[in-house]
């Protein structure tokens, strides 16, 4: 036990006494997140129209208005040419051009339909899906005026309506922020935990002074036990700091219990620790280390689900993403925090995380040699 | 310049014999590609649903086909009352809730209006939000099929999708993938090479060697300005090939706007070493104060202009931003220079910043 504990103040004082590594380790992390968190957004607030109205007709100029009138939207510019409009589309100027053909109105009152365009940029396929909501919902709604205007009585009573409400539940002003909060705040400790395990004991294999400790008594159990300890309290007060920062500045709710979250945040941490220090016993430079531990956290990060729905994987990756331990602990500090899911509803997550720590941790041991 | 020469050749010997890393370089990007392109879509797909329907007549049924048919729904649960929505949405599995009126269509026969509610689990709102706008859509178009022979006088709207038909997200992740690896591989392992040789010692070996630093310097880069470029190549050419991404501009600029890139990247990475001692803090630098805001504040995944506006300023400090507006034009509008010059010398200012700095933190003497 004395030897562990002489290993854990070892490594804490070569991580405080490395003025460089501390800023990195606290400061870096919360700074992003109290940036990071307010970038990522879907919403749009403002698209940006360019309307090319070759009818000018006063029906064609009421649906400009509405556009212009609704809040979503922005009219950038107006012109007769739809060349022009393109041109400002390609320069990134404008998301969506209206264009109105001529001969709309005369054709909606003699033919009672008429076509409008809606060019969307659909770079981003997803906004592009979002802005075709939108307007078409903008067109629904004067299509149902039109009507009003100029429906006979008769016709009026065989119209057919179906009124949809929605409410968004947990989070009714879809703030996404409180949703994002404890998915970066995930992130940024699994980031500083594998790095730190990773590049450790690879770092003492490079410098050579893994000799040192090899020639030692010191048994593996407590070697590893020693590496790892000091990691993971620094990871837990992070975790811990972050909560704190994310209640003061975000105002996030905590529906569920704390006690929760940091029971699975320690199994997860441990995991991470001994995701680092497996790879650490594989490789052989600091380097290498680096550009496995990169690999696998831009393909743990990018697959968590903190960007993109799980569900809209295809069915291989959602079963491969079962091996991936980000994703259930961003699974559970959501669901924890968001909704208050009690153990009962984490507890597949749970203990697959403690499944997927024991499996790790003991590769890793056995992978560790006491020889160079 | 024979010496120089030699010097590069021993940089690249290091790289080569390195089999692993080396492995590593160019398996990374294409495994990461081929990953992320069939993974990463924001198109909702089966998205699960519980529906409660205490009318279960002709209309709630049409209604419910409506939205099963669609692609992006399926059903998960049929609820027996409203009080069972709470605990569906706390296990997790189920994104939307739909509530129809007792009486459905009765009410919508004789008023003329039956009510939908739709509920949301919006603990994630980017995807409730979408939920909540694809089924009022789809109940919307229902509507107005039923009403069609009714209504007079209708406007219709004819939908282009530009550039990408169909709102594929690999048109997206493409560009901004490549954004990333480039800007990560090439800042990490310039900055790493040669802390190492600092940390190590053998740094000292190279200072009193008659080679000057510039010298040193290029000499180090060079390699991994050409690592760099052939992963460049293997991300266009598989998302091109696989993905079927088109390179609609010319792929002479692409190629040099990368390289520029690159060049960028690279400097930064001198600039991270000539700052540090060790490699740990160096990549402590380069992965944490890289790696997200690279794929957050890039308009990688989210869309710059919906930031608040001291985000917008901060992502304009970026320089992987610049880098994939400049990609996507080329890429996907099929933009020449006249579309991208201003980023383009947004990028090539970056490059001389940062190697101006770094030269003047270089130091010839260690400690």
């Amino acid at each position: 036990m004395k030897t562990i504990l002489y290993i854990i103040q070892k490594e804490f004082l070569q991580v405080f006494r490395n003025k460089s590594m501390l800023p990195i380790i606290f400061v870096v992390p919360i700074v992003q997140l109290v940036i990071l968190v307010n970038a990522a957004t879907f919403e749009m607030k403002h698209i940006r129209i360019s309307v090319v109205d070759l009818d000018l007709s006063g029906t064609s100029r009421k649906l400009t208005s509405k556009f212009q009138g609704s809040p979503f939207y922005q009219v950038q510019s107006t012109s007769f040419s739809y060349r022009e409009a393109e041109d400002e589309m390609k320069q990134g100027k404008v998301d969506m051009i209206l264009q109105i053909p001529a001969g709309f109105e005369k054709r909606l009152v003699k033919e009672s339909h008429a076509k409008v365009q809606f060019v969307v940029n659909a770079i981003n396929g997803q906004t592009a899906g979002l802005v075709n909501a939108y307007s078409t919902m903008i067109l629904f709604d004067y299509n149902r005026e039109l009507v009003m205007e100029n429906a006979n009585p008769a016709q009026m009573a065989g119209l057919r309506n179906i009124q949809t409400d929605y409410s968004y539940w947990y989070n009714p002003k879809l703030n996404y922020k409180t949703y994002m909060v404890p998915g970066i705040l995930v992130l940024l400790i699994t980031i500083i935990g594998l790095l730190l395990s990773g590049m450790n004991i690879v770092r003492e294999k490079e410098i050579g002074t893994i000799e040192q400790i090899n020639v030692t008594p010191i048994k593996k159990i407590q070697f590893i036990a020693g590496k790892l300890i000091p990691f993971w309290i620094i990871g837990l007060f992070e975790l811990a700091f972050g909560l704190t920062v994310g209640k003061l500045l975000f105002n996030i709710p905590m529906e569920g219990s704390l006690g929760l979250i940091f029971m699975s945040a320690s199994v997860y941490l441990f995991v991470i620790l001994s995701f680092g220090l497996l790879i650490s016993t594989i490789t052989n430079t600091q380097q290498q280390a680096m550009l496995v531990s990169f690999f696998f956290m831009v393909v743990f990060i990018l697959m968590s689900g903190l960007f993109t729905a799980i569900e809209s994987m295809p069915e291989w990756a959602q079963n491969l993403d079962r091996l991936n331990p980000v994703m259930y602990f961003i699974k559970i500090m959501r669901m924890v925090l968001l909704k208050g899911s009690t153990f009962a509803d984490i507890s597949h997550h749970f203990w697959s995380l403690v499944i997927y720590a024991v499996v790790i941790i003991s590769i890793a041991i056995r992978r560790y040699r006491k020889v160079a | 310049m024979k010496r120089f020469r030699g010097f590069v050749v021993k940089e690249f010997y290091h790289i080569f014999r390195d089999y692993r890393t080396l492995l590593i370089l160019f398996g990374m990007p294409a495994v990461q590609l081929l990953l992320f392109g069939y993974v990463l879509t924001n198109e909702i797909k089966d998205a699960k649903i519980a529906i409660y329907d205490p009318s279960k007549d002709v209309a709630t049924r049409k209604i419910t086909d409506k939205i099963l048919s669609s692609g992006y729904f399926i059903l998960e649960k049929n609820l027996n009352s409203v009080s069972e929505i709470e605990p569906v949405f706390r296990q997790g599995e189920v994104k939307l809730a739909l509530v129809f009126e007792t009486g459905f269509a009765g009410k919508l026969e004789k008023t003329g209006t039956a009510r939908i509610q739709i509920i949301g689990d919006a603990s994630d709102p980017n995807t409730a939000n979408m939920l909540v706008n694809y089924a009022t859509g789809i109940i919307t178009n229902y509507l107005v099929s039923m009403n069609a022979k009714q209504v007079p006088s209708q406007i219709i709207p004819e939908v282009r999708m530009m550039y990408n038909g169909e709102l594929k997200g690999v048109y997206m992740f493409v560009p901004g993938l490549m954004a990333m690896l480039l800007m990560l591989i090439s800042a990490l392992m310039t900055s790493l090479s040669i802390t190492r040789e600092k940390e190590l010692g053998t740094m000292e070996l190279l200072l009193v060697s008659p080679l000057r630093p510039s010298q040193i310097i290029i000499g180090k880069v060079f390699p991994y300005v050409f690592l760099s470029f052939v992963d460049a190549c293997i991300i266009l050419g598989l998302g091109n090939a696989v993905f079927g991404v088109p390179i609609r501009g010319s792929v002479a600029l692409l190629l040099l706007e990368s390289f520029l890139f690159i060049t960028m990247a690279l400097s930064l990475g001198i600039l991270i070493s000539s700052m540090t001692s060790s490699q740990q803090v160096a990549m402590l630098i380069s992965l944490v104060v890289l790696m997200l805001p690279t794929i957050l504040l890039s308009g990688f995944i989210f869309p710059v202009e919906n930031m608040p506006w001291i985000l917008q300023i901060l992502c304009y400090c970026m320089p992987p931003k610049y880098y994939i507006t400049i990609i996507k034009s080329i890429m996907l509008q099929g933009n020449g220079i006249v579309y991208v010059w201003r980023e383009t010398l947004i990028l090539a200012g970056f490059t001389s910043l940062f190697l101006t700095l770094s030269i003047k933190k270089f130091n010839v003497r260690l400690a």
